[in-house]
């Protein structure tokens, strides 16, 4: 189906090509001074209660209307999270406490205080609902039937009470996260319907202390926000916000053109060309979270020398397809912590180098062989697919790309039956944990245990020391300490893992010139519309 | 004289009979088809490889939470049974919880079918207003330039993609010339600002008197109701023209213009009156069609009708919301047919 539309969408550039290069008048009418209008995809919001919620488009709604204990400034991501609805916080003797002083004169908007009863009644939901993110809370000893105990509220405190010592960093970093939000509980239990804790109402409603409140959510339509003129960082100066819901690319690159959306989310390359080249319009880019990457299967009997995948690794020709079929959309990068993330690196040890792979492969006794890779459906992946498949037969590999749905090719990797997968994969959560606890850990690697959920038990690798690695830098108290930790491992994994880590997602938008301080949460965060000005 | 009056007397009772047992039988094909229809749906939703346990309760769900909701759903009992309790709550209108987007099935189809109601209603209208003519004209100046001009419009309605001509026509009328709305259903200025109670807004401003509103609606719906009545035209252009041509070659159209009738007669009243029913058939099915909702049309314009709906719970695999979303669209098929039915009945002697 989205091969199908790709294909027909891939028609109909070519057929409008022409066309559309005709310069658009523009606009008379314009969206007013106070309110910021946005083209974005949003088909993908299933809830907006932010013990749930867990898409891209619900993040970007909920990181604006709920507060948290620990938060980012948009306009300095760089400094890590810092207090928001916490003012200051406490780390027990044994680290396994953390105490939490909740800020005076907050509101919800409803205009009932916010309090540490409000935040201990958040964290404690959001474990017992137990919900798919519920996760990123119970990685630290919580479950439904110890929050009692280890989630407590103490007049203007809250303390957390973990299973174990951990990086004071990585608790505080999942606590920004959507599932952090704190949400007001008089409202929220007076919503209540048999015993769901509200979840049927905050599915479609808002009770947040954040910068927004939800007006309206019209799935695939529209999302309406309105500023909370009691916000304790001053009232936004967008009093409205509203997301609209526009598939196409062409579609929203008219809509800005023509003045009636103020940013557009999802401009093809050409369309953000065109966009670059207008007069009232500028692009702004972001790097997100998505990283690009291929890994080789370890019960493969070619692959499992280490050679051979580090051979794979300068045949492939990153900077080729950064500058052609993914140029603004995707960037070279070889780690896998994505860029922004506490304790990124920049290495790029490997290029394209066919000598070297040859080398390699003979030191290996190997000459030329065959393997299948799994691609989904997509236009980009199955592009670099064939780039991938040009580049090994340089050095007489012969690599047969099965093409087929998300689910399938899915399914067979965690199945450990592909030798070769190419795919993408999102961070979780703001923590570095969230891609070292998957790319370099694999605690038990025997086909029993099934433990699908990390990509290194997807290849059937054994990460052997790397393992400890991971375990200590989650507990490591010292930030700069657990930051070079994090270099480290990312340095032993680019050379001993069977994963070649590509690319990372570039977000661009189209926007007009006027709007400012649009920040769309670069890898770690979603957008926030607070700062916004026009 | 006295037997006739028996006669007449003996036959009114069974006349009403036969209308009762027609009606029956009308009603019995519909319960047979709409049975026939959510029992596909069904099947096809229970053989889905998709849990529907886990789209409610999300994967990671305790043992405990999901066997209690499995029960709570009544999908320990046998199947069966299972199908029958759905057949009772589909005729309570009850269509389940929409995974997707966190609302009964039912209230999002009152939401997205109005919408597209309202389009393909203009669209069909369109398609007959200017299609029909056209295609009469087309036969009767068979061979003429003028065909030759039918021709070629309904060729281009035929084979142009419709999210090429959409995405030019946006360009043209909204981006350059400016004459109509851009994508949505209305300007972001008047969205919410009257009542829904039909859920068209072309229906509710007017209601509600609130003429800019039904103004600035018009200027949105106008372009992608043009260019679904294109489509449309062009398929009831080309079937006009190919019933009339059948008709004016009949020997009683030589008869009447050997009688002396005016031509216009002869066309409109002799040809024309004999293709009503065929072309019934035809405008009913291009409408049908048009309100399964057009997936292209809908992306293109931001259209929030019922066409993307499926799709988009389909690829999300989002199993009540496209099953209800089926079984509307059945209901809407079958209420044309026996809409067209009547109709049959109102125009063709024959059938009376």
């Amino acid at each position: 189906m989205r091969h199908m539309k790709s294909l027909m969408m891939g028609a109909m550039f070519g057929l409008a090509g022409a066309v559309t290069t005709v310069p658009v008048m523009q606009a008379h009418a314009e969206t007013p001074p106070n309110m910021l209008v946005i083209a974005n995809r949003i088909d993908d919001i299933t809830t907006l209660d932010p013990a749930e919620s867990f898409e891209f488009a619900g993040s970007d709604v909920s990181r604006n209307v709920y507060g948290k204990l620990v938060n980012f400034d948009p306009l300095a991501m760089e400094k890590g999270y810092e207090p928001d609805i916490a003012e200051s916080w406490d780390v027990s003797e044994d680290g396994k406490t953390i105490t939490f002083t909740i800020r005076d004169g907050l509101k919800f908007h409803s205009g009932n205080p916010v309090t540490a009863e409000d935040a201990e009644f958040s964290l404690r939901r959001a474990v017992v609902l137990n919900k798919t993110p519920s996760f990123i809370l119970t990685q630290f000893g919580f479950s439904a039937d110890n929050v009692e105990q280890t989630i407590k509220a103490d007049g203007n405190k809250l303390s957390i009470t973990t299973d174990k010592k951990y990086a004071t960093s990585f608790v505080l970093n999942c606590l920004t996260s959507t599932i952090g939000g704190i949400v007001d509980k008089k409202t929220v239990m007076a919503n209540e319907k048999d015993g769901d804790m509200g979840n049927e109402w905050l599915k479609t409603n808002s009770a947040g202390s954040g910068a927004y409140k939800v007006v309206s959510w019209k799935p695939s339509d529209s999302v309406t926000l309105e500023a909370n003129p009691d916000f304790y960082k001053g009232e936004p100066a967008m009093k409205r916000v509203i997301v609209r819901h526009i598939q196409e690319s062409a579609t929203q690159r008219l809509l800005l053109e023509k003045g009636d959306v103020d940013v557009a989310r999802n401009l093809s390359p050409e369309d953000i060309a065109a966009v670059e080249s207008s007069d009232a319009l500028t692009v702004y880019e972001e790097l997100r979270g998505r990283l690009m990457y291929i890994s080789f299967n370890q019960k493969h009997p070619v692959f499992s020398n280490p050679k051979v995948v580090e051979a794979m690794k300068y045949l492939i020709d990153y900077e080729g397809m950064q500058n052609s079929f993914l140029k603004g959309q995707w960037t070279v990068h070889q780690a896998f912590l994505p860029r922004t993330y506490l304790g990124e690196i920049d290495d790029k040890p490997f290029s394209m180098d066919v000598e070297k792979a040859k080398a390699l492969l003979k030191e290996a006794g190997v000459d030329g062989f065959e393997f299948e890779a799994g691609v989904r459906e997509a236009q980009e992946r199955v592009e670099i697919a064939q780039s991938l498949q040009n580049t090994f037969s340089q050095a007489g590999i012969k690599m047969n790309i099965t093409i087929g749905t998300g689910k399938q090719i899915l399914t067979r990797y965690r199945a450990r039956e592909l030798d070769m997968y190419l795919g993408a994969w999102g961070p979780d959560y703001p923590d570095p944990q969230t891609n070292a606890g998957t790319f370099a850990y694999n605690p038990d690697n025997s086909d029993e245990i099934k433990a699908t959920g990390f990509l290194a038990y997807r290849n059937a690798w054994d990460p052997g020391d790397m393992n400890a690695k991971v375990d200590a830098a989650v507990v490591e108290g010292d930030t700069d300490k657990r930051r070079s930790m994090y270099e480290d491992l990312q340095r032993e994994h680019q050379q001993k893992s069977p994963f070649a880590v590509m690319f990372q997602k570039i977000e661009q938008v189209g926007l007009k010139k006027t709007i400012k301080n649009l920040r769309l949460g670069s890898a770690i965060t979603a957008v926030s519309y607070w700062p916004v000005t026009k | 004289m006295t037997a006739q009056s028996d006669i007449d007397k003996g036959r009114q009772p069974s006349a009403l009979v036969e209308s009762l047992v027609r009606a029956a039988k009308i009603l019995g094909s519909i319960a047979v088809t709409m049975l026939g229809l959510l029992f596909v749906t069904f099947v096809i939703g229970r053989v889905m490889p998709i849990d529907p346990v886990i789209s409610v309760l999300g994967e990671r769900a305790s043992r405990e939470a999901y066997e209690a909701t499995r029960i709570a759903m009544g999908l320990d009992k046998p199947l069966i049974v299972q199908f029958f309790v759905y057949i009772g709550d589909v005729i309570q209108g009850d269509f389940g919880q929409s995974r997707l987007t966190a609302r009964p099935v039912a209230d999002d189809i009152a939401r997205v079918f109005p919408a597209t109601l309202e389009l393909a209603t203009l669209g069909t209208l369109l398609g007959v207003v200017v299609g029909v003519p056209l295609g009469v004209l087309a036969a009767v100046k068979r061979g003429t330039w003028i065909d030759q001009v039918a021709r070629v419009v309904a060729l281009i309605g035929y084979s142009m993609p419709i999210f090429w001509l959409g995405l030019v026509g946006l360009l043209v009328f909204y981006g350059i010339l400016g004459w109509v709305g851009g994508p949505g259903r209305v300007g972001i200025f008047y969205v919410d600002l009257v009542p829904s109670v039909t859920g068209m807004i072309l229906v509710d401003s007017a209601l509600d008197g609130q003429w800019d509103v039904f103004w600035n609606a018009v200027s949105h719906i106008i372009l992608p109701a043009s260019l679904l009545g294109y489509y449309s035209l062009a398929y009831i252009s080309r079937m006009t023209r190919s019933f009339m041509l059948e008709q004016l070659s009949a020997e009683y159209i030589t008869t009447a213009r050997v009688k002396g009738m005016s031509e216009w007669t002869v066309v409109w009243r002799h040809a024309f009156g004999n293709i009503k029913v065929p072309l019934i058939t035809v405008i009913a099915l291009s409408y049908a069609g048009l309100l399964e909702g057009s997936v292209l049309t809908e992306i293109i314009f931001a259209w929030p009708g019922i066409g993307s709906y499926i799709t988009t719970a389909l690829l999300s695999a989002d199993m009540n919301a496209v099953l209800g979303g089926t079984v509307v669209v059945g209901l809407v098929f079958v209420c044309l047919n026996i809409f067209s039915d009547l109709l049959y009945k109102f125009f063709d002697p024959r059938a009376r």
